[in-house]
């Protein structure tokens, strides 16, 4: 048992990290919370979802996308149109001149279900749009500029007028998106009354799950030679590919991956707030998870969970007392991370706690065990435990900053 | 869509909307020569262009209050002062921020995005709390306000008319800057290579504090311009700049005379979209349509094939 | 010329008719040569004479106006980079262009000819025959005491050499260098020399170089462009008796 590599994994230096993470989001915060602030956690946590995909995409690929907020809305409107219609029964709407359909159409004089509504009677399509939807566009997206060679500066504007756009869209077609207040008032999910604090709680601790679904699919990504590429696509983008990669391909699969998060951060925000606007979506929002990321460190995973946490765990703060200093307060992050820390918290993790760490880990124990994710043949095995230094400095020589 | 509408309706119709694109289109070009000029010259974003902008509005505003309240007997020519002021306010401004935040981030084009966004934002709540949330406008000079009747159907307001020739001018005088002067020759010079405009004694340091400067400089007389077609608030600039940067990025971003074409049509393109359908999906279709196009020209109308 | 009357299929490279312009400017400029298998060729010529843009368009970096490459018989003109990579032909660029960030062992991994498509290099182990090729490559370019080493803390020299190693462990056909003894010490550049033609017993080399004594050492036939064209070709003997060459270096 002791021997097991998960138990291994979890007593290295990066499984407590995540282990600590866990017991935070799974122990510590339910049992000092009520089910109010619990929910408000369970909120800033759908964001670490796109946080995460920002990471894996900005942070290691180097493709800024300020329209993470899109894929965010995405998943979350197709979660909000399934709970809708199921709010919306015939019984429950009987005032309306055409029962069965959401109020805001009814409002709307709209008569009958419009046609890329019905889909989202069932609960399968729903799950698996929540997540396809995104994916499809970041792929779309993807493929027109990656094959194009846009990157950079370009690839952040137009994905920022995409953002545009699809706010736009959503607010002008009132009819069919319930316009600037969204998709309101749901209620049930499958008959499970979403709206109760132990609904909620529960909730919570799906959330927190699937975040480390999350996590470890990207942790799993940058232990292995794709995620070495990503990175070295990032500052030698020729050089890959006259190795022979198809540097396209990969900024497509990245993007995707990021949409695909941000698309289950949004259902499950829907799920969590009971309802989805537009204004989760736009240009603000969008570039407001940005900072998410750049905050716990562009290039740490775990420090994006803490970054989102954060950074709207000051905003709810300052909007209950003072209000007028959070444009301040955001604003000087922006420029307070990118010209002072650019490597987040994450980084100032790295340069000063690990060095006390590190002190303490010593005087622990003198020769940490240290296991490998990679299966490794058993000539490989001494070799490494001959050199001192491994070949994967993702496990061995363990950074916040990078991981 | 045309349907209902007679002819000479509908050549009406496109006249009057093609001016009222011309305001639009005005903003456009005065926002967008500054951007140009910042991002194209130098390649960074500068996300707080629109508050710069704001900036000069509300300059105008003071400077129109302030001839209204000492020297109502000039006020028929304060807009050229305040235009003056939005210029040195807006330029001081820019000069500070690139000595403060933008220079350090030269290389890291990306984080000069974020940086000057959380200056947007610190803009925005500032302007909130010595203005106000609410919208401000001036009061028009007389000569300013009427129409000239051109046809029975079409009126072309005076105001109108104007900011469209100051954009114009600006425009023209920003061409002679970077084109046949010797200091725009610098900043060409710094743009195509650092190391050998430094090394032929070009202070590039001072052009990049200069250019950018003049960049904001120009955001500020936009901003002049904007107080005579529409009301200042805090928040006014962001609605612009997106589609400010569509522009840029559009028209080719080294390209001024692409960045003049590209807003035309942009801004008549939704101006008259605007009068068959909501205005929202006439501003969609604008925008989906300039994206697609990028997605299939990247490179933007206007830019030279260069060399890769 | 003599050449072009053998079939082009004899020919591990044949270029035939290369033409690029660039805004009217042709760098290069109705262009044919022709590379026999394990040849090692040099190209030299005056600055500007469009040697790297030869290089770009062989590797696809730059798109030909008109005019044809075939490798092994195969178009490339047509390909995207990687799948010219992929047909055999590797490229080393002007300044070392290695991972900073990765070490020694990391770059060459990442070179390493398997787990190219997104999947694969999700998939991709690192089993005992990828370290032990890496190992032999190290051996190679004189790095095997270097592999944990980040590449950021090599001299100038090894990451020339290093970027050398990331090409011969793709196991290319043709190896393209630009100006690989550029800044190096005159040890470096006997090593890089002997490098060469360990690499040449198995490779057809393509190199584009200044300095000429290396030229002499290496160049099994030497091709002199100028203005876009070639100038002469031959033997190293043969083009440094060439009026036209003569008038070319020493003319003005």
């Amino acid at each position: 048992m002791k021997d097991s590599p998960v138990v291994k994994w979890l007593i290295s230096r990066e499984g407590l990290y995540y282990l600590a993470l866990a017991v935070l989001l799974v122990v510590v915060l339910p049992v000092a919370l009520d089910a109010f602030r619990l929910n408000m956690v369970g909120k800033y946590l759908t964001y670490a979802f796109v946080a995460i995909g920002l990471v894996m995409c900005w942070g290691k690929a180097g493709i800024l996308s300020l329209g993470q907020g899109v894929f965010f809305g995405l998943g979350g409107y197709c979660m909000a149109m399934y709970l809708k219609l199921e709010a919306s029964t015939p019984e429950a709407t009987a005032i309306q001149s055409t029962p069965g359909i959401p109020d805001f159409m009814d409002w709307n004089q709209i008569t009958a279900l419009p046609w890329f509504w019905e889909p989202f009677n069932s609960f399968a399509f729903t799950l698996i749009a929540v997540i396809g939807v995104p994916v499809l566009l970041a792929f779309i997206i993807g493929v027109a500029m990656f094959t194009r060679r846009v990157g950079g500066v370009y690839f952040a504007i137009i994905t920022q007028a995409i953002a545009a756009i699809l706010t736009i869209l959503i607010i002008g077609q009132q009819g069919y998106t319930g316009g600037i207040n969204g998709i309101t008032d749901l209620r049930t999910l499958m008959g499970w009354d979403i709206r109760t604090d132990e609904a909620k709680t529960s909730l919570y601790f799906v959330t927190v799950a699937l975040l480390f679904v999350c996590l470890f699919v990207a942790r799993l990504i940058q232990q292995r030679k794709l995620g070495r590429i990503l990175v070295a696509m990032n500052t030698q983008e020729t050089r890959v590919r006259f190795s022979g990669y198809d540097v396209a391909a990969f900024k497509i699969f990245v993007f995707c991956l990021a949409a695909a998060f941000a698309g289950i951060g949004g259902a499950l925000f829907t799920l969590s707030v009971g309802f989805m606007s537009p204004s989760f979506i736009g240009i603000v929002a969008s570039i407001e998870m940005v900072i998410f990321c750049a905050l716990g460190g562009r290039l740490s995973i775990l420090g994006a969970v803490y970054g989102a946490l954060l950074v709207n765990a000051a905003k709810s703060g300052f909007s209950e007392s003072f209000p007028e200093l959070w444009p301040f307060a955001m604003g000087a992050l922006f420029i307070g991370v990118v010209l002072a820390f650019p490597n987040g918290l994450a980084g100032l993790y790295q340069t000063y706690v690990m060095p006390l760490e590190d002190r303490l880990f010593r005087r622990k124990s003198g020769a940490r065990g240290v296991p490998r994710a990679e299966s490794a043949t058993p000539v490989q095995a001494r070799e490494q435990a001959a050199k001192a230094g491994d070949y994967d400095p993702m496990i061995d020589q363990y950074s916040p900053e990078k991981s | 869509m045309f349907d209902g509408y007679t002819t000479s309706e509908l050549m009406s119709i496109f006249a009057m909307q093609g001016f009222a694109g011309l305001s639009l289109f005005s903003v456009f070009v005065l926002m967008a020569l500054g951007l140009a000029i910042i991002f194209g010259q130098m390649g960074v974003i500068n996300m707080a262009h629109g508050e710069f902008m704001i900036l000069g509005a509300y300059t105008t505003y003071l400077t129109s209050s302030a001839f209204q309240s000492y020297l109502p007997g000039l006020f028929g020519g304060y807009f050229f002062v305040a235009m003056i002021f939005a210029f040195l306010v807006c330029a001081a401004l820019g000069a500070f921020i690139e000595w403060a935040m933008v220079r350090h981030l030269y290389r890291r084009p990306l984080d000069t995005l974020l940086a000057t966004w959380g200056l947007s934002l610190i803009l925005q709540q500032a302007y909130r709390t010595i203005f106000g949330a609410r919208e401000v406008g001036v009061t028009l000079p007389e000569w300013m306000m009427g129409s000239i009747q051109v046809t029975d159907m079409v009126d072309l307001p005076i105001n109108g008319l104007f900011v469209m020739i100051i954009a114009l001018s600006i425009a023209l005088a920003v061409y002679f800057l970077m084109y046949r002067s010797g200091w725009g020759k610098k900043v060409r010079a710094v743009v195509q290579n650092r190391p050998m405009a430094e090394a032929v004694g070009i202070n590039s340091a001072g052009v990049d504090r200069a250019t950018f400067a003049l960049g904001c400089g120009i955001a500020g007389i936009a901003g002049a311009a904007f107080t005579m077609i529409g009301s200042t608030g805090p928040s006014s600039g962001q609605a612009y700049i997106v589609d400010t940067f569509l522009v840029v990025v559009f028209g080719g971003a080294q390209s001024l005379i692409g960045t003049i074409v590209s807003a035309f049509g942009i801004s008549q393109a939704q101006s008259t979209l605007e009068f068959f359908l909501s205005g929202s999906m006439a501003k969609v279709i604008t925008l989906l349509v300039v994206v697609g196009i990028l997605m299939l020209r990247p490179e933007g109308l206007m830019a030279l094939k260069i060399r890769r | 010329m003599r050449a072009a009357k053998r079939h082009s299929k004899d020919f591990l490279l044949a270029v035939e008719g290369l033409t690029v312009s660039f805004d009217g400017f042709k760098a290069v400029d109705d262009l044919s040569f022709y590379l026999d298998p394990n040849e090692i060729r040099v190209i030299i010529g005056p600055n500007g004479a469009g040697k790297t843009t030869v290089l770009d368009l062989i590797c696809g970096k730059t798109r030909a106006t008109s005019g044809s490459i075939r490798f092994q018989g195969r178009e490339l003109t047509k390909m995207k980079e990687h799948q010219i990579v992929h047909s055999g032909v590797g490229r080393k660029f002007q300044t070392p262009s290695v991972f900073e960030d990765l070490t020694v062992f990391e770059n060459l991994e990442v070179s390493y000819p398997q787990g190219h498509s997104v999947m694969g290099a999700l998939a991709f182990k690192r089993d005992l025959a990828v370290v032990e090729e890496i190992q032999t490559v190290a051996r190679t370019i004189f790095l095997e005491d270097m592999l944990e080493q980040p590449a950021s803390l090599l001299s100038h020299g090894q990451k020339q050499w290093l970027e050398i190693g990331m090409l011969l462990i793709q196991k290319p056909k043709l190896i393209m260098l630009d100006e690989p003894v550029a800044g190096m010490s005159v040890v470096e550049r006997q090593k890089t020399a002997e490098l060469l033609k360990v690499i040449t017993k198995e490779h057809t080399v393509l190199v584009i170089e200044h300095d000429m004594q290396f030229v002499g050492d290496i160049a099994d036939r030497v091709t002199v462009m100028h203005q876009g064209k070639v100038l002469s070709e031959g033997s190293i003997e043969h083009v440094k008796s060439d009026p036209k060459v003569i008038e070319v270096y020493l003319g003005h």
